[in-house]
Parts: C-alpha cells; sequence; structure tokens
C-alpha cells in the first residue's frame, strides 16, 4: 500500500529519473529531506545540484523556478506549508502566469503547496489558497484527493508546458493509501473523476473534501439515497463537461469544499451549472464550505470551522427531500 | 574618462567600439525620441511610455561587452538591449503601438517585450520582480554547464523592494553567474534617492550580500563597457554575482504624461551637459576616430532608418479580437 505521501515521492523521484531538467527547489527540502519529508533521500540520490536548499526566500523559490523554467528546466518549487505562497504571490501570478500569453515564453514549472486544515496548525499552517490562483489565467491548479492521483497529477504536472500549482492536502500525507500500479503513468490535468456513482444527487468536490464526501454518500445510502461524488482533481483549468454531467444525472447539487465561502469553487461551480444546465436541476444548489474566518487553532473551534461528514449529510437530507 | 592603452591596434579597436556604441546609443535615442515626441503625441503610442534618455550608455556599454548567448533581462530604460540582439526598430515601434507585428502581438506594451530565442526575458511593473527571475536563469545556466551569465537591470528604486534582496541574496549565496546592473538616475517616479535609502550607493550594498559591487560613469559609455567586462569575467569565471552600480541620472519624467516639476532644473542643466551621446562623440572627435562629417552621416543614417521603420510599424495591423483567447495555456497556442 502506498500512502498519498509516498505516492507524491514516488512521483518526483520517477521524473527526477526520467528527465535530466527536472529538480527541485525548496526550504529544507535537501539534507533535512522536506518539512513533511516528501523529498527525503533525495539529496542523497540526486545531489544538491537537482535538490536545491534555498533561503527563507518564497519570492526567490518562485522567481528562481520561474526563470529556471524559462530556460527549459522543469523546475519543482516546495513552498513549505501553502499559507506562505501569499510571499511568492507577484512571481507566480504577475511573472509565471503571464510569460506565455504575454511574449510565447513557456513557463514549465511546478509549485507544491501542503495545504489544508484538521492538523491543528492554527492561522498559518493549515490553509487553502487555491482561489487565490484559480482566478489567475495562465496557471494549472491541481488538488489530488488520492494516492493514485497524487502520484498520476505530480507528474503531469512536471511534464506540463505550464506552471501548475499542486495542491497537496497535508491530512491525506499518511492517512490515505492505496495499491498503486508498477509502471509509470500520467493523470490528466484538467479531468475530473467520478468518485462514487450515484442517481439522487451529487456532491462536487475536490482535495481532501472527497473523501467526507464518500463518507457522507455511505450514511445517506443506508437511509436510502444514492449520492454521486464528483472529484475535480484539477480547479483550473475546470472540467465543466463534468461537472454539467452530474448535475444532469441527478438534478441536484450540493458544493464542497474545506477552503471559506465567499469567493470559494463553490461560487464558479454554481455559475457554471445554472448557465448551462438549468432546466435540469430540482433543487437550488446548495453549498457546505469553512465560514469567512481565518483558521482558529484551538481543537473545538477548528472542528466547528471545518466541513465534515455530518455536515454534509445535514444539507444532503434537505437536498435529498427537497 | 576610462584609461586606453596607447598602442595603435588598441586605438582601431577603441575606435572602432565607440563607433559601436555611438550606433546604439544614437539609434536607441532617436527610436525613443520618436515614440515620445512624435508618436505619443500624434496618439498612435498609447498607455506607458518610459524612456531611457540619457542613459543610454548602460545598456550599450555593458550588452556590447556581453556574449549573443548571455540572457539579458533589460529594465524599461535598456531598449538597446533589443537593437544589440538585432530587433529590427519597427518591430519595437509596432510593439509600442500595440500592433500585431510588436514583440507581443499586442499582448503588452512598450518595453514589456522579450523573446528567448535572444535571450531577452520580459519585465512586468513591478521591475524588481525580474531579479528573482534572473537568479533562477543563472541557476539553469549553471546547471546545464554553460559559460553563459544573466546581466540584469533595474533601477535605483528597485533596490527598495523585498524581491530585489530575495533574488541577490539567493544568487550570492549560490554563487550564481549573474552580473546585477543598477540605473541609478536617481528618481523613482517622483521619489529622490534620499527618500529611497539610507545608504549612499546602491553598491553599497554589495558587502552586504557578499558580492563584489563597483560604481561607474554611467553617462561613459566605454567606462561601462570596461566595468561592465570585470563584472562579466567576474561571474563567468564561476566566483558568484557582482553588483555594478552606474550612476546616470532620467533626464525625462517617469513617464511621458510626466513633466517631472518636482526635479530641481539645475538637476536637469547639470546633467544635460554630461549626455552620453554628445560626450561620447566629443572624445571621438579628439581622438581621431571620427570626423565631423561622418558624425552627421550616421545620424542622417539613423534617421532615415527610424523614419523607414515607423513607416513599417504604421502598415502593421493590429490584432484581431478573434486570437484574444489564444496562448493562455499550451493548449490554446495559436492553431
Amino acid at each position: 500500500m502506498t500512502t498519498y505521501l509516498e505516492a507524491i515521492r514516488q512521483g518526483l523521484w520517477e521524473e527526477m529519473e526520467r528527465d535530466q531538467n527536472v529538480f527541485l527547489l525548496g526550504e529544507d527540502i535537501g539534507v533535512y529531506g522536506g518539512a513533511f519529508k516528501v523529498t527525503e533521500g533525495f539529496y542523497e540520490r540526486f545531489g544538491e545540484k537537482r535538490v536545491v536548499d534555498t533561503p527563507i526566500s518564497e519570492a526567490a523559490i518562485a522567481g528562481a523556478a520561474t526563470g529556471a523554467a524559462l530556460m527549459g528546466l522543469r523546475p519543482v518549487a516546495e513552498m513549505q506549508f501553502a499559507d506562505f505562497i501569499s510571499c511568492a504571490f507577484d512571481q507566480i501570478v504577475n511573472f509565471a502566469a503571464k510569460c506565455r500569453y504575454r511574449w510565447g515564453a513557456p513557463v514549465p514549472m511546478v509549485v507544491r503547496a501542503p495545504s489544508g486544515g484538521g492538523v491543528h496548525g492554527g492561522p498559518f499552517h493549515s490553509q487553502n489558497p487555491e482561489m487565490w490562483f484559480v482566478r489567475t489565467p495562465g496557471l494549472k491548479v491541481v488538488a489530488p484527493a488520492t494516492a493514485y492521483d497524487a502520484k498520476g497529477l505530480i507528474k503531469a504536472a512536471i511534464r506540463d508546458n505550464d506552471p501548475v500549482l499542486f495542491f497537496e492536502h497535508k491530512a491525506l500525507y499518511r492517512r490515505v493509501k492505496e495499491e498503486l500500479p508498477g509502471g509509470d503513468y500520467t493523470v490528466p490535468i484538467g479531468k475530473a473523476r467520478v468518485a462514487r456513482e450515484g442517481r439522487d444527487l451529487s456532491i462536487i468536490t475536490y482535495g481532501a473534501m472527497v473523501w467526507t464526501a464518500l463518507e457522507a454518500a455511505e450514511t445517506l445510502a443506508g437511509e436510502g439515497a444514492s449520492v454521486e461524488v464528483l472529484d475535480l482533481r484539477t480547479l483550473l483549468p475546470l472540467d465543466r463537461e463534468a461537472v454539467c454531467e452530474t448535475a444532469k444525472k441527478t438534478s441536484k447539487v450540493l458544493l464542497l469544499h474545506e477552503d471559506t465561502r465567499t469567493g470559494g469553487m463553490a461560487g464558479e461551480l454554481a455559475a457554471t451549472i445554472t448557465e448551462s444546465v438549468f432546466e435540469y436541476l430540482d433543487a437550488p444548489i446548495v453549498r457546505v464550505t469553512a465560514p469567512d474566518t481565518p483558521v482558529p487553532f484551538s481543537p473545538p473551534l477548528e472542528e466547528a470551522f471545518l466541513p465534515n461528514a455530518a455536515k454534509v449529510v445535514e444539507k444532503a437530507r434537505w437536498l435529498y427531500r427537497y | 574618462m576610462s584609461t586606453l592603452p596607447a598602442t595603435t591596434t588598441d586605438s582601431r579597436e577603441q575606435a572602432e567600439l565607440a563607433r559601436k556604441c555611438l550606433y546604439y546609443m544614437r539609434l536607441m535615442r532617436e527610436v525613443e525620441d520618436r515614440i515620445e515626441r512624435k508618436l505619443y503625441r500624434q496618439g498612435k503610442v498609447l498607455g506607458g511610455v518610459y524612456v531611457g534618455r540619457g542613459q543610454e550608455a548602460i545598456p550599450v556599454g555593458s550588452i556590447l561587452r556581453a556574449e549573443a548567448d548571455d540572457v539579458l533581462f533589460p529594465s524599461h530604460r535598456d531598449m538597446a538591449a533589443f537593437l544589440i540582439r538585432g530587433v529590427p526598430p519597427g518591430r519595437i515601434l509596432a510593439q509600442y503601438m500595440g500592433r500585431v507585428d510588436g514583440l507581443t502581438r499586442g499582448r503588452d506594451g512598450n518595453m514589456h517585450m522579450g523573446d528567448m530565442n535572444l535571450k531577452i526575458v520580459a519585465i512586468i511593473s513591478a521591475l524588481a520582480a525580474t531579479v528573482p527571475v534572473a537568479a533562477g536563469a543563472a541557476m539553469a545556466l549553471r546547471y546545464r554547464g554553460s559559460r553563459n551569465i544573466a546581466m540584469c537591470y533595474f533601477g535605483d528604486g528597485s533596490t527598495s523592494l523585498g524581491h530585489w534582496h530575495e533574488g541577490v541574496n539567493l544568487a550570492a549565496v549560490q554563487k550564481l553567474p549573474v552580473v546585477w546592473i543598477c540605473n541609478n538616475n536617481q528618481y523613482a517616479y517622483s521619489t529622490p534617492l534620499s527618500a529611497q535609502m539610507a545608504c549612499e550607493n546602491v553598491a553599497d550594498r554589495g558587502p552586504a550580500y557578499g558580492m563584489p559591487s563597483e560604481i561607474v560613469d554611467g553617462n561613459d559609455v566605454l567606462a561601462v563597457h570596461e566595468a561592465a567586462g570585470r563584472a562579466i569575467d567576474h561571474a563567468r569565471s564561476g566566483a558568484g554575482p557582482y553588483l555594478l552600480e552606474c550612476k546616470t541620472f532620467r533626464m525625462t519624467g517617469h513617464s511621458a504624461h510626466d513633466a517631472a516639476h518636482y526635479v530641481p532644473a539645475e538637476l536637469f542643466e547639470e546633467w544635460g551637459k554630461r549626455d552620453p551621446i554628445v560626450r561620447l562623440e566629443s572624445r571621438m572627435l579628439d581622438e581621431g576616430w571620427i570626423d565631423n562629417g561622418e558624425l552627421e552621416a550616421v545620424r542622417a543614417s539613423i534617421r532615415r532608418e527610424v523614419d523607414e521603420a515607423v513607416e513599417w510599424a504604421d502598415r502593421s495591423p493590429y490584432p484581431d479580437p478573434a486570437t484574444l483567447l489564444e496562448g493562455v495555456y499550451e493548449e490554446a497556442e495559436r492553431r
């Protein structure tokens, strides 16, 4: 069985073995092996040239990755926590994202961002900052939920010729595991996946919340409701076809994300569905998200903040009976 | 003034170099004058216009010292980078006019242009953002075992940004092959140097990062050429980055709309006397490298070259709005 963390590690390792142009840069990723040990053993195998320990300089990390990518290398930059990506914001959204459109220069870089709450990390080690980037044309944003997708998407991200932000959920690192196929495989960027087939209502979600949705679906199945779970896998470019397909199929849609509510992915999904397949809907679209607050530290507060299966079940029941 | 060896061969080489410098400095000024003083006023150039009038010696002197495959990160006042790398003035003018033959095909304007085939990286408006990117390019050059270096240009104002410090520090600690070239023109928009930093020189910041730095007269193209040689040799040798501060003065407002009332008139007058083109021309006359007739011939031929370029650019069409969505991603490239 391979954990989500090990799957990312394998993906990185295999790509570095496959392509000499792939290299890693970030804080404490070399000798120390990374804050979460994703890159443990890489320094020993690939050396300091390909596993670059940098100063604590997120802007320099993202900027240097951009520069190296412009030169044709395939850098994979690690943000120690996704929360720190704000320090690198200008480099990512203004430099890397716009090079191709402005002057035709590809920037084949990956930024890995360990994100998400439920780890008692408090306001600066728990955030889900994906939407800052989802509304930046030129970037691609992926957020895998499974070990299989984590490996397939990190490999696809490295091979992609555009800048890709890879949001890996910290709470999944060691909690999620599965048997992975032996050989080389990738998961296409921009394609959602039906994580569970159903007829009565759809939960559209991504990242760690896929597991919350599946847990809720199981409970609801006991009550006679057949729930479909769509795992977006990629947030930008969004698989609008799959989103509309599941909405058409079940006619009832619950949108779920761990990110806060206003301006979250759910808003874009709801707009997409109402614009394209409104006449198929039998009920209002509902949202289950974190509230509009910073991520609190103390366990009872964080528990109240995070969406969970019970909250999803409650909303889904209402939707089912509508 | 730089000191010159006395041998005839060296003198011939100097004369040849001086002619090249003169050509590119004059060409840059002529293109920029045409943009700022004519096309902008005619409404043919839209948006922000930032020129390097009075600062031409910096890109010309340093880039003529570089190798063709050294990677350039010119600032918005370094148009000569494009001219020296062979971009026809017509394409630069088309860029300023938002035409399809501009380097960005109308996607961006003015000096926001680049071409990786020419090893020139485009700036973004937050200019200091270029600094870490240049460090990354230098990292890639070393990664591949190339002898080439990155040459990154910025103004005094850029050195106040965090990205500047992060990029410079990363390059220093990694001993990356990059030359930092500051065109210290003493104003960042309306903010004078005294309100920009508490140290006297940008070069003073070099030792704090463990890298050598040097101050050069940025209005003396041959001196810039020579100092750039030291900086380039240092970076190319693998000894790490080098900071070259070129003292100069911005002989315009921040942009074409800015009359720069905040700049004391004496400063314009004083620095006007040190115009790098006039200085080079008198030096060339003094040394006997050129005569007045030839000087006038150079000016006339550049004027003709730019006349033709303006006509060419003006014939270039505007981009088709149907292409709006192209090129955001590889999948959406022109088909």
